[in-house]
């Protein structure tokens, strides 16, 4: 590997988040922007010619080494890491509206719902999933709500537009409802 | 436990498995397989209706919304109209593009879920959360001198380290055993305290108490205690009742 390819997987493995080019540009004053993206690229590359336990990931606007599914189960049946709890239903919906529909706010939420959901709503932001981005018009001026940093890294996202857009789901969903 | 919940609970233990009355709404559309744009609303409110009927007050409140919603749609649809009239508005409009709105969250969840997953498959450096770690105590300032003279006055002080014999006392449980099944031959009835003589030691004590838990797993007698803190009341179980 280069010089600088070395020094990226340094920086990579020592931080415990992921790294966006920015940051790994800052670690040589002489590396383009450019030249970090062709290093990491090749850090990747080694990673998959050469079969190693790991792989380099793109996640949320950055990069980090992850370990590769395969190994996942043997990992923490050994106790050496734990994975994530998954989400509950109710939160998966929660969360699907505000990636779909932010900024929006609590009531906006329930209507599509038809349930309660203030309790969810607290718990995503404390999860660090969502966060009050502003605040509406209205009565009230009710806290809207969009979803962080953290919810690209958590679903592997490395931005919102990866997720299919509306129009691609079912295609039920995009006749419109003919007259009856 | 769960045979007297699915026995009697239906409903609950089902209803827990949705996440709110749309939900429940869509899946009785499924499983009656009939065209969310011609909702039969009689039929569909009836089994909604039957549903939530044992629901449990703290989540029923978003159900019977639903529940009045329905049964108002059911009204309405009833109500005479010109069979010609442009104007006339399907009443099941409004809840026909909820339900669609609420299927499109349903599969954004199966993405995002898939999504979470296949992260969730993956660990990344340091996923433990961290443990509270004391910091290192800052380095002694302390001469050799000043260590040794500790050492010794340590020494000066401490004495002859105690040696305490912990002595093993079996239990005799099968002794109690065959005290209690005497005691039960000259009577059906006895109470704890004709098993066990209030000056009994800790041993003694804890060899009735095992043996009359034994002799009733056995099936040779029965232990109830009549109110809280009573004195325990053993009664002869006759063998054609014993369990």
């Amino acid at each position: 590997m280069s010089p600088l390819a070395k020094l990226l997987e340094a920086a990579l493995f020592a931080s415990d988040r992921p790294v966006s080019v920015a940051e790994l540009a800052a670690l040589d004053p002489d590396a383009s922007r450019a030249a970090v993206v062709a290093a990491l690229e090749e850090i990747r590359e080694t990673y998959d010619v050469n079969g190693h336990g790991v792989d380099l990931v793109e996640l949320g606007d950055g990069w980090q080494i992850l370990t590769r599914p395969e190994f996942t189960d043997a990992i923490e049946r050994a106790q050496l890491a734990v994975r994530p709890h998954r989400l509950s239903g109710a939160a998966l919906e929660t969360l699907a509206i505000v990636a779909y529909r932010q900024p929006l706010g609590r009531a906006e939420i329930e209507e599509i719902r038809g349930v309660n959901c203030g309790a969810i709503l607290k718990s995503l932001q404390e999860r660090g999933l969502i966060d009050v981005v502003g605040r509406g018009e209205g009565i009230g001026r009710p806290l809207l709500y969009g979803t962080t940093a953290l919810f690209l890294e958590q679903f592997a996202l490395r931005h919102l537009e990866e997720l299919p857009r509306a129009d691609e789901l079912a295609v039920a969903l995009r006749s419109e409802p003919r007259a009856i | 436990m769960t045979v007297r919940i699915e026995s009697s609970e239906p409903f609950v233990v089902e209803l827990q498995q949705f996440n709110g009355p749309l939900d429940l709404l869509l899946t009785l559309i499924r499983d009656e397989q009939v065209d969310i744009y011609d909702i039969p609303i009689a039929r569909i409110a009836e089994q909604f209706l039957a549903r939530i009927k044992t629901l449990g007050i703290d989540e029923a409140a978003d159900y019977l919304e639903m529940a009045a919603r329905l049964l108002r749609i059911k009204a309405q649809m009833l109500l005479p109209r010109n069979q010609d009239d442009d104007q006339w508005e399907d009443p099941r409009a409004e809840l026909v593009r909820r339900l669609l709105e609420y299927q499109q969250v349903r599969e954004v969840c199966d993405v995002l879920s898939r999504l979470a997953e296949e992260r969730r498959s993956r660990f990344a450096r340091s996923y433990l959360p961290a443990q509270h770690v004391e910091p290192p105590p800052a380095p002694l300032a302390l001469s050799l001198a000043e260590l040794l003279s500790a050492v010794d006055r340590v020494l000066r002080v401490a004495r002859e380290p105690h040696i305490h014999d912990v002595v093993p006392r079996a239990l005799d449980v099968d002794g109690a055993i065959a005290t209690i099944r005497e005691i039960l031959s000259l009577r059906d009835r006895a109470r704890w305290f004709d098993v066990v003589q209030p000056s009994a030691e800790p041993w003694q004590v804890l060899s009735a108490l095992l043996a009359l838990l034994e002799l009733a797993r056995r099936g040779e007698l029965r232990i109830f205690q009549p109110s809280p803190f009573s004195s325990l009341v053993i009664t002869r179980e006759s063998a054609g009742q014993a369990a």
